[in-house]
């Protein structure tokens, strides 16, 4: 029976080696090998996921595609799920409760569309970002790649399901009498900022996430909660009227109402600034940056202990 | 590495009393009712409600190039996790491991997805093991011949739900095998298909082996590893048992198992 020692240089049958009597860091040094999973620098991190953006973009594209393809109906789902979300919340906003005040039909309905859509698209990214490191432990535990790959990922895969739903829109748009017109060029750095906001929120989720997976349990009521809160199905400044002015400021300069009210500015002919709070293309900016640079640094620091279970 | 003489041995991987620890929640005890889960979490233990798995305690060894090394042992006696550690997609709780390159473990089946071709699976997998698309581009027909999906008739274009088992994983061999590595390491990767796509796989091994600078293979085929390794570590409960020609260590080995 062989002794299993410390010392990683007697391997029992080997030859002597010149190398005998060195350590084993030394000897590792002496060879040039490195520490096996180490985490890289921040720049070589980046240019590694720069290697893999081929993966990224086919892992989301293939689970985008994988989600309907059981259905009779296939990628139809794409476009026919947000379509019946939006007439529920029609259904329910506007008829039954009535949270058009101050707005007319016809801004109204394209406004909560808009707003679900929009909604939505943080929503899932928060929620695949949760599950993204935990719900892929097989994958992590099995190839390497860097770990920012899969919530950058799953955030792009809801960035394409958001386009799908964007034909919807666009159509209850023009149904309700919003004809395209220069303005709705905006559509585009919007959708870029909210992006990058989402994509930093899921890098964040993530690697909470990995490290406590009941935040998957957790997470469907603060975002709940937030979409209550963000003027999904009602505008903020008609609402809270009478209420302190404070409320209101929060309520409209969190992120998720800044990107919905850009959104909605952008397609809607009728609502325009006086819905919005001062400044807002710059905080959709400021949001944007915070997140996806302060979500990268923090997913990164924490890239070598992905996959302990 | 250049300056290295042709007889000296040079070191590829190195294990230096290496630990590593899995972390499983709620396993803790054998109450797992919510009021019990509650009482951990207030009562604030050192690591409430999570039990400890050491899985591989304090091994160290060196691996030179041009190796072929078998891991053997009972069931859950580390093999599989030692391999990941190496290939550094496990954390070592303690202990470090040194490589030269990036070694990486032959098997892609977590990224390929059932509800996709078996088409855009060979994309996938590829992009997922660091491929370009253009080498995929290349392989990609010596992959489906490679796998024989295609002999009898056209599967590769259908969900790789539709296949049988050992199709899949014939699928699955293939596409793993088309990459090249410095360090490979194949877990029981051989056990796969029917008779004659184990001959083929065999084969490709051998090929791989040849390219690859260090072999690591944990099988319970005591065949398989006399035929391809020229070193064993032998892994019980975590611990490095023994470290030595594979005769020597098989021979200890079937005597310990009572064969």
């Amino acid at each position: 029976m062989s002794e299993t020692t410390h010392d990683a240089t007697v391997a029992m049958s080997a030859p002597a080696a010149p190398d005998e009597g060195l350590t084993a860091r030394e000897l590792a040094a002496k060879h040039g090998l490195t520490v096996s999973g180490a985490r890289p620098t921040l720049i070589e991190y980046v240019r590694q996921l720069w290697d893999r953006r081929h993966f990224i973009l086919a892992f989301s594209r293939a689970k985008l595609t994988a989600q309907y393809s059981q259905a009779k109906l296939g990628q139809l789902w794409q476009v026919a799920t947000p379509l019946l979300n939006a007439a529920v919340y029609f259904f329910i906003f506007g008829l039954l409760l009535e949270a058009d005040r101050g707005l007319p039909r016809e801004v109204y309905i394209p406004f909560l569309v808009t707003g679900v859509f929009v909604f939505t698209f943080t929503q899932s990214s928060v929620m695949a970002g949760v599950r993204a490191i935990s719900g892929n432990l097989g994958l992590v535990r099995a190839l390497h790649f860097p770990r920012a790959s899969l919530p950058i990922s799953f955030a792009l895969q809801q960035l394409q399901q958001l386009l799908f739903s964007m034909i919807v829109l666009f159509a209850v748009a023009v149904g309700f009498g919003h004809y395209p017109d220069p303005s709705w060029l905006l559509i585009v750095p919007v959708l870029v900022l909210q992006f990058c906001f989402n994509t930093g929120l899921a890098l964040i989720m993530a690697r909470a996430g990995a490290k406590t997976p009941d935040l998957a349990q957790l997470m469907p009521f603060v975002m709940r909660t937030w979409m209550y809160a963000s003027g999904v199905m009602f505008s903020i400044p008609i609402f809270l009227e009478g209420k302190p002015q404070w409320i209101a400021n929060v309520l409209q300069w969190n992120p998720a109402a800044i990107y919905m009210d850009l959104m909605r500015f952008a397609l809607i002919d009728e609502y325009d600034s006086t819905y919005m709070p001062d400044h807002v293309w710059a905080a959709a900016g400021g949001w944007a940056v915070l997140f996806a640079i302060g979500g990268f640094v923090y997913f990164w620091k924490a890239e070598e202990r992905y996959g302990r279970g | 590495m250049a300056e290295q003489q042709q007889d000296a041995r040079i070191p590829t991987v190195v294990a230096d009393d290496l630990h590593i620890v899995y972390r499983v929640n709620g396993a803790k005890t054998g109450k797992g009712s919510a009021t019990a889960a509650l009482s951990r979490i207030i009562k604030r233990g050192e690591e409430r409600g999570v039990r400890k798995v050491h899985a591989v305690r304090g091994v160290s060894f060196v691996a030179y190039r041009g190796e072929a090394i078998g891991l053997i042992g009972s069931n859950g006696s580390g093999k599989s996790t030692l391999l990941r550690a190496i290939a550094g997609l496990l954390p070592a709780e303690q202990g470090k491991v040194y490589t030269d390159g990036q070694p990486s473990l032959l098997g892609v089946n977590a990224a390929l997805m059932n509800d996709l071709t078996g088409e855009r699976n060979v994309i996938l997998g590829g992009l997922a093991m660091g491929m370009s698309r253009e080498e995929i581009k290349e392989r990609y027909q010596e992959i489906v011949d490679f796998s024989g999906i295609n002999e009898k008739g056209d599967f590769i274009t259908l969900p790789m739900r539709t296949y049988s088992s050992g199709m899949a994983a014939r699928l699955r061999f293939s596409i793993a095998a088309a990459k090249d590595h410095d360090v490979l390491m194949i877990d029981e990767a051989l056990a796969t298909g029917d008779r004659k796509f184990q001959k083929r796989s065999e084969d490709r091994i051998r090929e791989l082996r040849k390219e690859a600078g260090t072999v690591f293979l944990v099988s319970h085929n005591n065949k398989s590893i006399r035929d391809t390794c020229d070193r064993v570590l032998w892994l019980e409960r975590g611990e490095l048992r023994m470290d030595g020609p594979t005769d020597e260590v098989l021979k200890e080995y079937e005597k310990f198992t009572g064969k």
